[in-house]
Formats: C-alpha cells, structure tokens, sequence
C-alpha cells in the first residue's frame, strides 16, 4: 500500500508544482514507484515540469468520467522508469473532479505505487480540499512572507479538518517546506526569520529550499531540478528534505547561513 | 456585465445566539402571575429589556389559554420571543413562533426585594440603551468551560457562548475566539478574541503573548492599533472598566 502526499499552500505561485516534481523525481531515483498526479484542473502545469506535455493523451477527468482507463493516462517519465504522472485536464471545469472520482482513482493508484503524490491548486476550495481528502502526509508548501505564512496556516486548518483522516479523529502529518527562500533578502531583513515562520505555523520543518535560477532552467528545459541538475543547491536542498521525508533526522541547514555554507563545502570535498 | 448583474447576490445568513430569560408558567396560571408581579413589583423593569422565551413543556394548558398567557405577559410588558415545548395545535400564526433546540444556560438570580439600585437604573435608563443586557449575577457552580488544545489556525472560529474558554496553543492571525466567559491563551494570541459576549463584564482576556488583531469584552472592543506598544508580544490581561478595555502585562 503507498503513502498518499499532498503538496498543498493555499497560495498561489510559492512552489508547489516545482516541488511535487522535484520531490517526485528524488524519490524515484531511488528505486521506489512514484505518481505525481496534478490536481490543477484548467490550470495544469505539472506535465511542463516534467517534461512531457507533448505526450498528454488521457488525463485525470478522462479517468474518473470513464473515458479512459487509468493504465491509458499514465504517463511514464522517460529518465527515471519508475517515476509516473498523472496529467490534469487543461480544457475541462474543475466541477469535473467528483469525490467518488477521486477516492477511485487514489485507491487504485495506492495500490500500484510506493508514493502517490498530489499537486494541489492554489485556493481553499474543492480542487485544494479534494486534493488533500485522502492524504496521508501533507506538505505544506511557504514562502517567508506575511501572506503565504498566513494561506498555510489557514491550509493546516483544513487539513485538521476536511480530510479523510481528520474525519476519522486521525492526524495527516505535516510538514513545513519553506522555498524561494532568498539568503540575500533574509540578510536584509525583507523576509520573516525562519524561526518566526516555525513558531507562527507550529509544525515541523522538511526543509529549506534557496531561491535560484537553477528552478527556471530546469523547468526551461522540462525536467524536476532533482534530475536536471543533481548538483544545485535547490537539487541538494529537495534531496535532504527526501530523505528527512521517509525518517531520516538530518540537521537543517538555512541557505546562505555561513555554519550552512562551509558545511556544504566540506561536505562536497569529502565525497 | 449582464452575468454580473443577473447574478442573484448570494444572501448573508450570520448566526447569532443570545442568552435568553426562559419562564416556566405552573398551574394555576393565576397564582403563578400573581407571583410574576410580586418580582416586578420589587424591581421594575427586569423583563424589560431581555429576550424572553416561554417554557410550557409538560404544561396542561389548551391554545387558548395559551394564548391568554401570552396576552397577560404582554400586558405585564414581557414579550415572548419564543415558546418551547408546545404542540403545533397550540400555536398559530398570531402567537410566537416555536422554538427548539435551546440549551440550558447559568440561571438568572431574581432580584432581591431591597434591590432598588438596579431598578432605578433600570427605569431610568435610556432608550438609547436599550440594547444592553446588563450583567447577570451566574452562580460559578455552573459554569462550563472549554478546553482546545490545538493552535486554532487561520479562518478557524470557536464559538462558546456557554462560558470560559481556553487555548493551549496559539490563536492564529484571522482565527477567532468568542466566549461568554474569560478567554484564557497559553500561547500567542494573533487573531480576534471576545469575551463575555452574553452580557459578562468581568469577563477578561489573558494571554501569553499579546499579538491580537482585536479584542473585545461584553460588546466593548479595541483593534490592533488602539492597543499599547508596551504591551505588544507581551504577556498580558485585559479587563473592562466600566466601558473602558484596560490591559495590563501579566507576571
Ligand atoms: N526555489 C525557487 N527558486 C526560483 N524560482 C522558483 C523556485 N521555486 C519555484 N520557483 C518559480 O516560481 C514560480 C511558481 O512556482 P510553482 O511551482 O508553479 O508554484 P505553485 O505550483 O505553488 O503555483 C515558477 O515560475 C517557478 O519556476
Ligand atoms: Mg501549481
């Protein structure tokens, strides 16, 4: 039975797509089978992340409306083989994705893969609380500003609530991804301190990614950056919150920090 | 634009939930108004300005002499805002709707027969004033209390009219608490808490950090930019003075 991930922020543009990608990407390359399904109907984007928006046939609505099977819209990655995704509809009404639909489509998929991975629309309504209904882990994705710290809160919320779990006096776990953190800007003081977002949300943290421009060139050229370019910080950054991810107690490291920046320097030597 | 326009605008339903005077007649209807106007007699104006709900479950009396009940009340200046525990037969258009699902509350203390300062106040008060329900004397034995000890997060509301609140955790920016008693916050309080929103008083508001964006006790309130810098991230109470919200830092 895999383990159902939302990746979910209740704001728009933060990271959410580039982080179900890149975390798809990481945990696939380590063998296990991994659907990244995008929930943003009318909005999809997840199938340019990865790279394969010319071979979208089927999608999620196709599936749960009985047009196609679930085997027909599935799309495997053509780099790692045991990376899989599931594209969204572009042309169809988000009112498309019944909870019936959906619950079948998750069952079917948790039965076929390690780690199901759901990329949630931005918003709090039906597409965000059907994407997270039947997760397991959620993923709570913010910037380190007012208004995406405040979304998140207002999205943990409903994880405590509307969820399947929830509804059976269950907890989802969550966990805090904190991106486009840029160390230039913290150093100014133009953004809120990691330790205040921390203690604002109250939930642990998965990790920190940097803001670079190594996220726009992967996505350039169509791949998660976890495979475009292993070596980058944001690549390094999604690839240890992977592995604190599936239990692993690794010390976090804050981008641009100097104790964090000789670190990674003489870890690099020493490999 | 036609879209827009035709568009039928969505209609606010907002909940409210008052405290309300709930009179349980007995038989003989007469002796019991008899003894209805010896308290009003000893504190005019104590019906006045309460929402007032008739209780006649288990009561042997037929339409009419419902009716009349209601019609002596109404001579008595008591309105009736709602009647609990009748039939459907007994009712009609012409009396006050049916009223269900009520849950009982802290009792009202009648007024002692030498409280004549409350009835001045009362006869003399405005009619501006009319609105406020003053404070009720709640014997503490039976006040409840309610326990969340969880961070209440970002569009969460808790709603508590019955009493004391408090949070083990912290009260996010647009989350709200609203009690009918004190408000009591292990944690920092970023949103909006009222208390003592059934007419309390005393009611107050602690905090570990004072971060809110309003707070108000029986009705009065202060927002975000009213409050002191002193007090900002701190520990602090907050209290009313008469109508005036006054703060202090705790420990
Ligand atoms: N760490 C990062 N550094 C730089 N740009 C980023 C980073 N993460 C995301 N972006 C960019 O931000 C934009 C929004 O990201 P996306 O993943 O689509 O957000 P969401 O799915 O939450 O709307 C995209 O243009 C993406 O390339
Ligand atoms: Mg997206």
């Amino acid at each position: 039975m895999g383990k159902v991930i939302v990746v979910t922020s209740g704001k728009g543009g933060v990271g959410k797509t580039t982080s179900s990608a890149a975390l798809g990407a990481a945990l696939a390359q380590n063998g296990e089978k991994v659907v990244v399904v995008d929930f943003d109907v009318g909005l999809r984007n997840l199938d340019l992340v990865m790279g394969a928006e010319r071979r979208v046939v089927y999608d999620l609505v196709n599936v749960i409306q009985g047009e196609a099977k679930l085997t027909q819209a599935l799309i495997r990655d053509k780099r790692v083989e045991t990376l899989y995704l599931l594209p969204a509809s572009q042309t169809r009404d988000k009112d498309n994705l019944t909870p019936e639909g959906v619950e079948k489509v998750i069952a079917a998929l948790k039965n076929a893969f390690d780690w199901v991975i759901c990329d949630s629309p931005a918003g709090i309504e039906r597409g965000a609380t059907l994407a997270m209904r039947h997760a397991d882990i959620a993923i709570v994705v913010t910037n380190p500003e007012v208004s995406s710290v405040r979304d998140s809160d207002r999205i943990i919320g409903l994880l405590d609530s509307k969820t399947l779990k929830a509804e059976n006096g269950e907890r989802v776990e969550k966990h805090l991804l904190l991106t486009r953190y840029d160390a230039v800007r913290a150093e100014r003081g133009d953004m809120l301190k990691v330790d205040d977002v921390l203690e604002i949300l109250s939930i642990p943290l998965l990790g920190i990614i940097p803001e670079s421009m190594d996220v726009l060139r992967a996505s350039n050229v169509g791949a998660p950056v976890t495979l475009a370019d292993t070596r980058s910080a944001p690549a390094l950054a999604y690839f240890e919150a992977t592995r604190r991810l599936k239990g692993e107690n690794l010390p976090i490291t804050i981008p641009g920090d100097k104790r964090g920046f000789f670190g990674k320097i003489f870890g690099r030597k020493a490999a | 634009m036609t879209d827009v326009l035709t568009q039928p605008r969505p209609i606010r339903l907002k909940g409210r939930s008052f405290l309300a005077l709930a009179l349980t007649p007995e038989l003989p209807v007469q002796d019991w108004l008899v003894r209805l106007d010896d308290l009003a007699a000893r504190s005019a104006g104590f019906f006045l300005r309460r929402p007032v709900v008739l209780d006649v479950d288990g009561l042997d009396i037929d339409r009419q002499e419902l009716r009349d009940l209601v019609s002596e009340l109404s001579n008595r200046n008591v309105r009736v805002m709602g009647i609990e525990g009748a039939r459907t037969s007994q009712l009609g258009p012409d009396m006050p709707p049916a009223m269900t699902d009520g849950r009982p509350a802290a009792d009202f203390e009648a007024p002692a027969t030498d409280d004549t300062a409350v009835s001045k106040k009362a006869k003399s008060a405005d009619p501006v004033e009319a609105g406020v329900v003053e404070p009720v004397a709640v014997p503490a034995t039976v006040t409840p209390s309610l326990v969340v000890s969880r961070p209440v997060r970002s569009g969460q509301s808790i709603f508590f009219p019955e009493g004391d609140v408090t949070i083990i955790g912290s009260v996010a920016s647009g989350a709200e608490v609203v009690a009918g008693g004190s408000i009591h916050v292990y944690g920092p309080l970023r949103g909006r808490a009222m208390a003592g929103t059934t007419g309390n008083a005393s009611a107050r508001i602690f905090c570990r950090k004072l971060e809110a964006e309003l707070i108000a006790i029986d009705g009065f309130y202060k927002t975000a930019d009213d409050m002191e810098d002193a007090l900002r991230g701190k520990p602090a109470q907050i209290w009313l003075e008469g109508e005036k919200i006054t703060a202090a830092t705790l420990g």
